[in-house]
């Protein structure tokens, strides 16, 4: 009984560590991007031009660059990865679902630096070959991001996949279907909350994506919708100026760590909004 | 066409899972128009057995059939033989009712949506027919729109049987639709099936004796003889001789309940 308490004790106490650790992360960030709301104000924060050196430090530009390649990554990846998981679950024989399986999961385990790496000296240099631009921007990060997201949305939708009853299947087949037409109208739309949790979750390493993403963007702090021009996004712009920046330009800086951590936590929160509607 | 009063007929009909040998040498010849039973013990290959008649064991890994198996003239095993257009023809219900997580209205219109039908005037009528021939829509006119998992198991089984109905199949096979069910539901659905006979051919496995000899026209009674052994079929015939004047004593054991 008493080792029983002990063990229980044990297990309090790394929870409350790891939600001490949160919060006290969160709260960090918060109060060091107090003095940017106070000093700088919110219109120059958000605004489109980031001049360290003249006291400009909007973050539209970087906002803007995080949207879109996370949009960018997940265009790509989700129906890559939906697709691959697909036929994981369907269609490969299961030998060739193993090595698939096994060849995702590596995916996975690649630092995102060397996936970067690639970016840099293939992906970048192709995309200015056949575009004639410098190759740098949205579209190499869009590119490298959905290499990220696809092990995420991959596993998470194909166990989603797994996880549905077979007798859906049976029925469907039963009626006549083809295999093709109980996928699309009956597997996908059961496990739609699944697989949109894991996209949900594919985006939220999109968003946090840095190494990778910094390599290939260009990191310019230029406000662009041209998938081809130079510019930054929240993570990369954080990752070049950390180093050397003091007063205002730090405080900004935070800011946009805060704005990051908000993007993150409204994912986890509609998450929990779809898997609740899902049980209802 | 081919008029024999046969829907279906089986011969030397052997199916193996890989290496193992489920059923063996069926012979069985199930009457248009008809309710054909098949009984035995747990494990016998009942299932499996009806499965041959849509072709849903090509969905197990291995599965392969010996012999012929024959609906109005052709064989379905055939290479050429459509196997969507076959579970078109053959209808299946299952032991576990097993709606998809849909709308009512959208199990019921499942089947007539993947053959093309998209009128809604058209579709309308043919859910609200295949409901009311399946003895649901007067339980559910209300809340067509609403989700079928919210039924009751009676109800989703019926709902499964009016899915069904959806595409006028020619036979209706049914693997233990009631097990699953309270005696009100089962006496429904059993209602149901003698009401549908006269437009479609039934098979249906049980294991409630009685229900075979109430309802049903023919009776196949299938066993194994020893663990390992692969099913074969001990009788066949009219239900009633089946069940007065059973010519195998085994089928007279199995069926006073003194084994299996
Ligand atoms: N998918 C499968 N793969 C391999 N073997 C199977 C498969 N399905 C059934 N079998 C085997 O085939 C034999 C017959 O099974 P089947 O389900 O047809 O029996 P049944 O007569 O319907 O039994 P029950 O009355 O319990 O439903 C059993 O030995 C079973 O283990
Ligand atoms: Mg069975």
């Amino acid at each position: 009984m008493a080792r029983e308490k002990y063990i229980k004790m044990l297990l309090m106490a790394c929870a409350s560590l790891s939600f001490l650790a949160i919060l006290l992360i969160f709260l960090f960030i918060f109060q060091e991007s107090l003095p940017a709301i106070t000093r700088i104000g919110i219109p120059n924060l958000f605004s489109a031009a980031w001049n360290p050196d003249k006291g400009q430090y909007g973050m539209l530009a970087f906002l803007i660059g995080t949207l879109l390649s996370t949009l960018g990554g997940l265009l790509i990846g989700a129906p890559l990865g939906i697709g691959t998981a697909v036929f994981l679950d369907q269609v490969a024989p299961s030998r060739m679902a193993n090595v698939i399986r096994r060849g995702v999961e590596l995916l996975a385990g690649i630092p995102s630096v060397v996936i970067g790496w690639f970016g840099l000296i293939i992906l970048v240099p192709f995309i200015a070959r056949i575009t004639g631009s410098a190759g740098y921007g949205i579209a190499a990060a869009s590119v490298v991001l959905a290499v990220m997201v696809l092990p995420t949305i991959t596993a998470l939708g194909a166990e989603t996949l797994r996880s549905l009853p077979p007798e859906l299947k049976e029925a469907s087949v039963a009626m006549g279907a083809t295999r093709w037409q109980t996928i699309r109208k009956v597997l996908l739309p059961a496990g739609k909350e699944g697989i949109l949790v894991a996209v949900v979750l594919g985006m939220g390493r999109a968003i946090g994506e840095t190494m990778a993403v910094q390599m290939v963007v260009g990191n310019s702090s230029q406000l662009t919708l041209n998938p081809f021009q130079p510019t930054g996004t929240l993570t990369s712009n954080l990752v070049t100026n950390m180093g050397e920046a003091v007063g205002n330009f730090r405080a900004a800086l935070f800011a946009q760590a805060l704005v990051l951590l908000i993007l993150s936590m409204i994912l986890i929160v509609s998450i929990r909004f779809i898997t609740r509607k899902k049980e209802a | 066409m081919h008029e024999n009063g046969y829907k279906f007929e089986l011969e030397e009909m052997d199916l193996y899972y890989g290496d193992f040998k489920v059923l063996e040498d069926v012979n069985l010849e199930i009457k248009k128009c008809c309710i054909t039973s098949i009984i035995g013990p747990s494990g016998c290959g009942k299932s499996s057995a009806l499965r041959c008649l849509n072709r849903m064991n090509d969905l197990v890994d291995g599965a392969r059939i010996e012999g012929s198996v024959v609906l109005d003239g052709e064989d379905i095993y055939d290479r050429n033989y459509s196997v969507v257009g076959l579970r078109k023809r053959v209808g299946m219900v299952f032991q576990k009712p097993n709606p998809f997580p849909k709308t009512i209205y959208d199990n019921v219109a499942f089947g007539p949506r993947l053959y093309g039908i998209r009128d809604r005037e058209t579709l309308d009528g043919i859910v609200e027919e295949s409901l009311k021939s399946a003895a649901l829509f007067e339980e559910v006119k209300d809340k067509l729109r609403t989700s079928a998992l919210a039924l009751s198991g009676g109800q989703q089984q019926r709902l499964c049987i009016a899915r069904v109905l959806a595409v006028q199949p020619e036979v209706i096979l049914l693997d233990e639709p009631c097990s699953a069910l309270d005696p009100i539901a089962t006496q429904r659905i059993e209602d149901l099936l003698s009401d549908l006979k006269t437009r479609y051919t039934i098979v249906i496995v049980t294991h409630n004796m009685q229900q075979a000899a109430r309802l049903s026209d023919y009776t196949a009674f299938f066993m194994i003889e020893e663990q390992g052994d692969p099913g074969k079929i001990v009788e066949y015939g009219d239900t009633n001789t089946i069940f007065t004047k059973p010519t195998d004593e085994r089928t007279e054991r199995y069926i006073t309940g003194r084994f299996g």
